[in-house]
């Protein structure tokens, strides 16, 4: 095997986050195109059981790096360990989840590779064996189509963008020793939230607050649930106190790709809208008609987001019985 | 504790962006620049470390004359000392080049601990920390909230998707900055004067003792074959309805029945 497409899936507590599928989806796309072998990597302790999972979205082969010191993520310990066993899969391109592990990863093992690498990708096309990656700059102001010269290339794609498809085979798994070399980290404590809280950058629903929430979130929360979808907010609402600094959406904080965006007392200031500009759709609900984010907006509704988002919830929750 | 910082100039969060004529550059002109709000984080933490505990701040920068600015800006809030790598052949590198002349740069510095912002605000990259800390064969720990020195060791906080997790290294070590660490603080007016007689030293590549063909633009391995605006949307589709209720029973009908997402 060589000159393959390797896409590095992302699990915690030996569950796969859905980047994965996303990751090795348009790894089977990109490995089609370019006529080669697909090979699918999970790194972790105790992970075997994952390989059948991952089979679902058409690997030619399962790798399983699994030690006990790979069960928390630690930069040092999984660059070892995927730059030991790189070269035996001597990849063209190795694929990853742009999350907070995968752009960590990516660019600590670019280094160590000498590699080029086109971080938070939302777009990979294949022309005459030349792979051109769109990645946003200035936080989504700016669309730039790059490609990588040398091999082998890193993509890191942006969660939530990269089509999941199935197409299942007898992908064969292999378990080589995972050659961890000297590790220098520990994790010494993790505070996870707890329950179903769904993760803004993973979410296909964002409903999102501004300074006209006034800092009363209670009506953007309830639509949200109503929705399955996760609560963000600008960087005024976070400079006020009202949402933690995790919430955030824009240039200074988290870029977000939902299938619907909606956008409540949020005047749309140019960092904010470059925060949330790659959604597929976006809903604005403003009292002011003049605000910026209709211009950005695919749908607008002019109105007391007090009045209007209650009776938005109502809806939902009359529509999905 | 002698502590580095890397900063870097870009432009205002507020600033529109324009395409150059060359279709693979920004406009330059008339941007306000600014230093790298993550950077300014890094600024920070580093002065609070020196002020708990001693030692220096050393202020790092790659780029044009002009990111003196911002070099000065750092020494203004109250670091004790600038270098700039100023060399057109410098210029134009990608992430992995521009970290190679940052780790260069440094390697002639003392430091016991090096703090980056998480990515720069212009391309965007989450590159430059991490490759720093390769290329200097120390560890690092990227999007930390929370800062603790222990004896020979650093604790810190990391900002993951649903929580957080708490990372031990042995320094030397890199850390990258995440919103919440801090509030950068301004400068005064005394320390803006202070800072104008502060050492500020400009150096080459060749001074460095890198290899100029893998730094700048000739050692690109990510090329920027274009550059363009995002999409346009549709103009926007304003819901009708004169009532809240009105407007809240039409917006979920257009969801559910035109976009399908509902």
């Amino acid at each position: 095997m060589s000159q393959g497409v390797v896409a590095i899936t992302e699990q915690r507590d030996g569950r796969f986050r859905k980047v994965s599928y996303e990751v090795v989806s348009e790894g089977r796309r990109m490995a089609d195109g370019l006529g080669c072998p697909l090979t699918a990597v999970i790194i972790g302790s105790g992970v075997d059981a994952l390989a059948a999972q991952v089979k679902a979205y058409g690997p030619d082969t399962v790798v399983v790096l699994d030690a006990p010191e790979l069960e928390d993520y630690r930069t040092d310990a999984y660059t070892n360990v995927l730059a030991g066993w790189l070269p035996t899969a001597d990849p063209a391109v190795i694929l990853t989840g742009a999350t907070a592990q995968g752009k960590d990863l990516a660019a600590r093992l670019a280094a160590r590779l000498d590699a080029g690498l086109a971080m938070d990708c939302t777009a990979v096309a294949l022309q005459g064996g030349v792979l051109t990656c769109t990645r946003p700059m200035f936080g989504g102001k700016i669309f730039a189509e790059i490609q990588i010269q040398g091999s082998p290339q890193i993509i890191a794609v942006r969660p939530n963008v990269m089509r999941i498809t199935e197409s299942p085979k007898e992908s064969a798994v292999e378990k080589p020793a995972p050659q961890l070399g000297e590790i220098r980290t520990a994790v010494v404590a993790k505070m996870m939230e707890t329950g179903s809280k769904v993760e803004l950058t993973e979410a296909d629903v964002i409903v999102s607050g501004g300074r006209g929430t006034g800092g009363k979130f209670a009506p953007i929360e309830d639509l949200a649930a109503a929705l399955n979808g996760a609560v963000g907010a600008s960087r005024s609402a976070v400079d006020e106190g009202w949402r933690k600094h995790g919430d955030q959406v824009g240039q200074t904080g988290k870029v977000v790709s939902p299938a619907l965006y909606v956008a409540c007392g949020i005047s749309g200031a140019i960092q904010h809208l470059a925060g949330m500009s790659t959604s597929k759709v976006i809903v604005a609900i403003n009292k002011d008609p003049e605000a910026p984010i209709f211009s950005k907006a695919d749908y607008g509704a002019v109105g007391d987001i007090f009045q209007i988002l209650p009776a938005v919830t109502a809806a939902v929750k009359k529509l999905k019985g | 504790m002698d502590i580095v910082v890397l900063v870097k100039q870009v432009p205002d969060t507020e600033s529109l962006v324009q395409i150059a004529g060359d279709g693979v550059s920004i406009k330059k002109d008339d941007i306000k620049w600014i230093m790298n709000p993550y950077d300014e984080l890094a600024v920070e933490e580093a002065l609070r470390i020196k002020e708990a505990k001693g030692g220096t701040v050393t202020v790092l920068s790659v780029g044009a004359p002009k990111a003196q600015e911002t070099i000065r800006t750092a020494l203004a809030m109250g670091a004790d000392k600038g270098l700039l790598v100023n060399d057109p052949q410098a210029e134009g590198g990608d992430a992995l080049a521009t970290a190679r002349v940052l780790a260069a740069a440094i390697k002639k510095l003392p430091f016991d601990l090096i703090i980056a912002g998480q990515r720069a605000v212009d391309e965007d990259n989450y590159q430059v920390g991490a490759a720093v800390a390769e290329f200097l064969g120390i560890p690092h720990i990227a999007l930390v909230n929370k800062v603790e020195l222990l004896d020979g060791r650093i604790r810190c906080q990391r900002a993951v998707e649903g929580g957080a997790v708490v990372v031990e290294a042995p320094l030397p070590a890199l850390f990258t900055t995440q919103r919440g660490l801090n509030e950068p603080r301004y400068a005064s007016l005394p320390g803006i004067m202070k800072a104008k007689k502060k050492p500020l030293e400009v150096k080459t590549v060749v001074e460095l003792g890198v290899d100029p063909a893998r730094v700048g633009a000739a050692g690109r391995k990510v090329v920027v074959k274009a550059l363009r605006l995002p999409p346009e949307r549709k103009a926007v589709h304003m819901i009708p309805g004169d009532t809240p209720e009105a407007v809240a029973t039409e917006l979920v009908r257009v969801l559910h029945e035109e976009a399908r997402l509902i």
